[in-house]
Order: structure tokens, then sequence, then C-alpha cells
């Protein structure tokens, strides 16, 4: 198990730090999607195969698919070389010095007191305890989480309407065919 | 964990993917044969007796044939995309039981690589990875057809993928499992497909669309894309395409089997058992009975592609998320309303 997730962990930092550095969009998202399945699968090793799969279907799956289509459509897959923010670059260094000895120090005072979690109980985490929890406890961000994709949903169909109200897509069309001619 | 347990794992792995290649092998044929009867023609009779060589024909033909890729495709991408193509459909069927337990030589043996209480979630989790292939092949070919369809069939996919869900969720209402071996058992007294035929008739159609076949074969409409998103593949790579294509044809019907057929049951399984001399034997008749109403779907699926043309794209679009949707929606909540009363 120990070297399953040491091997998954370099995967998954690998991914990660491969989805940032590399200049072309289309790898990037690729990156991600592969940084997803091995997250899936650390999810997998926690015993939580309802979390890992849904992770699966729904990121990987779906959201970066969407990702690629805008890239292609957009033909946005070369970034282009230099950077438009020059002094990010040196910011970035004093950052990285100040996030790592934030860590040091953290990992040096709570070392000692941090202990190892048990497992959890056997059907932890599967399907029908979610639900359950889901629709007792967690009932309203549910319900909130159902409105706020419905108003998504419906603020989506109004942008993609045709511009003029009353006019429907296929008489914009002949419109434009007729004043073609 | 043992050894034999182990061993037993692998030999089930080989088995289900040594069925699935052989079974695409014979599928090609299989189509070809049944499409000339439509046509009253008779198909490919030459190599072999009833032309049953002919698939090795093909694979050979297809091994020599000259590799092309295009001088501005994305060269790791185009090699990589008909492999991403493959894997999901032959990894989907893992989780489909072909029998119940047998005891072989004093040991039992479930008919089936894994039994896991989300065996549903992993199907849609595999179904909804495979649109990358052909995603990639689209775009990495830098070639507007293979862009064009690559999108279409992307869309077309995930479009379809919305209801195939829901039709999904109907027989785990009625089985209150998300396990394929416990819907399966639980089909002994009556088949799905007679408790809920809507859900089953629009499963049916998105499967037709999910494996892009015909009438929603889009990507591949030769008079607007040339050949979609394989347009610029040619020999063991185009073969790729096409295995997985058929690969997923024999998936999507395993599936289809399992949530509204009955799986490996018989019907009147239950009236089998009990009589004396045969009864015993039953179980062991499963990947049979799993095997022919397979063959029986995939009848239907070259009966509905040499019968039916292909329906325009938008239209297509309009039917997925105007008809199919709402009507699978409609398919979950009356189940779920009716399983609710009847308990």
């Amino acid at each position: 198990m120990l070297i399953v997730f040491i091997v998954l962990a370099f995967v998954a930092v690998g991914t990660a730090v491969s989805m940032l550095v590399t200049r072309n969009a289309i790898y990037s998202a690729l990156f991600l999607v592969l940084n997803f399945g091995t997250v899936a699968i650390l999810y997998l090793i926690l015993g939580a195969p309802f979390i890992a799969l849904s992770q699966i279907t729904v990121y990987a799956g779906s959201v970066v698919v969407l990702f690629l289509f805008v890239i292609m459509l957009l033909g946005a897959e070369k970034l282009p070389g230099g950077e438009p923010l020059r002094w990010q670059r040196f910011l970035a260094f004093p950052l990285v010095i100040l996030l790592v000895a934030d860590f040091a120090v953290n990992i040096n005072r709570l070392g000692g007191t941090l202990a190892l979690i048990d497992l959890p109980p056997r059907g932890y985490g599967e399907p029908v305890e979610i639900g359950k929890v889901l629709f007792t406890q967690y009932a309203l961000p549910f319900e909130i989480t159902a409105i706020i994709l419905l108003v998504a949903v419906v603020g989506a169909i109004v942008l993609a309407r045709p511009q003029q109200a009353g006019v429907s897509r296929r008489d914009l069309y002949k419109r434009d065919t007729q004043e073609r001619k | 964990m043992d050894g034999a347990l182990i061993l037993e794992w692998v030999l089930k792995s080989v088995f289900i993917l040594l069925a699935l290649t052989a079974g695409f092998a014979y599928l090609t044929l299989f189509e070809r044969r049944m499409i000339a009867r439509f046509q009253t023609r008779i198909g490919p009779n030459r190599a072999g007796p009833f032309g049953l060589l002919q698939p090795v024909a093909d694979g050979i033909k297809l091994i020599f044939k000259e590799e092309l890729i295009p001088a501005s495709a994305d060269k790791v991408i185009f090699i990589l995309a008909p492999i991403i193509t493959v894997i999901p459909s032959l990894i989907v069927t893992a989780v489909v039981p072909w029998g119940s337990v047998i005891r072989l030589g004093g040991r039992a043996i479930p008919l089936y690589l894994a039994d896991i209480n989300v065996a549903l979630l992993y199907v849609m989790a595999v179904t909804s990875i495979s649109v990358y292939g052909i995603t990639l092949a689209g775009w990495s070919s830098n070639n507007k057809y293979a862009t064009l369809g690559g999108l279409r069939s992307t869309a077309q996919m995930i479009s379809y993928e919305i209801a195939m869900g829901f039709c999904f969720v109907v027989p785990v209402l009625l089985s209150g499992s998300l396990s394929l071996v416990d819907i399966v058992e639980k089909q002994r007294g009556l088949w799905y497909i007679f408790l809920q035929p809507g859900a089953a008739i629009i499963l049916a159609i998105t499967m037709y669309a999910e494996v892009n076949r015909a009438p929603f074969d889009m990507p591949e409409a030769e008079q607007e894309l040339t050949a979609g998103y394989h347009s610029e593949y040619s020999g063991m790579k185009f073969a790729l395409f096409f295995m997985a294509e058929y690969i997923k044809m024999i998936a999507v019907s395993m599936i289809f089997a399992t949530l509204f057929l009955g799986g490996y049951l018989l019907p009147f399984q239950g009236w089998f058992e009990k009589l004396p001399v045969i009864g015993p034997i039953i179980p062991y008749l499963g990947p049979f009975v799993l095997l022919a109403k397979v063959i029986v779907l995939l009848f239907g699926f070259v009966w509905v592609r040499s019968t039916l043309p292909r329906i325009r794209y938008d239209r297509l679009m309009a039917f997925g998320w105007k008809i199919l949707f709402p009507l699978s929606l409609l398919s979950v909540l009356v189940t779920a309303v009716v399983v609710l009363l009847v308990q």
C-alpha cells in the first residue's frame, strides 16, 4: 500500500507541475485529467469508492472535456512564449521560500502531536450512506446547489439566445442568406 | 489474499479481454454478412467456410498497410488517441457479471471479475472518459474535417450520456443497489424491461448514440466530414478505432442485457433450477445465456444500421435534449413514486 501511495503521490505531483509548466493548453488539460485520475485512485485507497468514481465522472469526464472544447474552438492551444507580467517571476522566489519555511515551521511544531487516524468503519462512504447524509443532514445545501445550477442553466440559455427578442434563429438565418444573394 | 485468488482474477481478466477481441473480430464478419443479406447480397464468403477466416484476412491486410502521420499533426497525441479510445471500451465490462457463483473442483468461483457496490457509477465514469480518444484524435490530426467530427461526436456523447445516466437510475431504484450482480439477482422474478419498458427503450436509443452507430453516426457522415475524426488515420491505428467501436457495441449490449434483460438469467430461471436432472447444470449456463442476449442486441444494432438513414445533426441534438432527456427524467420520477407506493 505504501509503495502504491508513494508512486501515486509522485505521479500526482508530477502531473500537477507539468500542467503548470507546459506551454500547450491541450497538454495542460490532459495533465489535469491524469492528475484527477491519480487523486481518484488515492480516494479508492482511502476507502471511498463513491467519491473516487464521482471524481472521474464529473471532473475528468465532463469538466475537462468542456475545457478541451473551449481550447479547440478558440484555437488557443499555443500559449504565447513571453509572460505578460514580467515581475511575477521575481516575486515567485521569495514567495516559494516563504511557503517552504511555513511548512517547515508547522511540521516542526505539530509533528509530534499528529497521530494516525483509524480506518473508517466498513460501509462508510457507501452510496446508501452518502444518500442518507445528503438528504437529511445536508438537505438545505443540496437544494441550494440545485437552485444555483438551475440559475446557471437559465443564464446560459439567455446568453445563447439570438440578439433580438422575438426573432428565431431560423429567421436570422433566412435573412442572412437573402442578404448574401 | 492467496495466490490461487490472484491466479483466478488474472485468468478471468484474460478471458474477458480475449472474449472481447475475438467478439470484435467476428462481429465485423457478422455485420458484413447480415448487411449483405439485408441488401440481398451474399457478403464475404470466400475466406474459409462461410467466410469464417475473413477477420484474419482483414487483420493481416491492416497490419501491412502503410501508416501515415500528417506532417502538421501533433505526433504524441496522434499516436496516443487510438489507445485512449480502446482502453475504456475494454475495461468497462469488468463489472458486468456473466454468471452466478459456480463450484469447480471444490472451489466456489464467482463468474464475474468484480462485484463492487458502485458498479454502475464505474460504468458511467469509464464511458465519460471514452470521449477523450475521439476528441483528441480529431484535434491532433490538424484537419478541419477531423476536428469538426471529433467535436461533434463529443457533444453528441455528452448529451446522450445524461439521458443514459437517468436510465441507469431506473434499475437502481427497482433493485435498491448499484451493484450489477444484485441488479441481475433481483430480476429472477421479472425482467426490468417488463416493469419499466420506457426506460429500456430510451436506454437502447442512447446506447446507439453513445457508440456513434447509425442512425447517430454523425462523426462519420461521409457527405459532410469525409470520415470525421479518423480521416487521417490508417493501418493499425485506424484498426484500433474500428476495434473500439465494435467492442463498445458488445460492452453496451452486455450492460443493457444486465440492466433490463436479466443478465445471465434464463427466463423462468427459478423453475428451471428446480427440475431434477438439468437443474444443477443451469447456473453453469450463465455465460451462454448472456452471450445469446448480447447476440440478439447486436443483431438489433446491425438491423438499425441497414434500415434507418442518418438524422441531421441539429435534429439529433434537439432529439437528445428536448425529447429523450425529459422522458428519462419522467421515467425516473414515475419509477421512484411507484417503488415508494409499493413499499
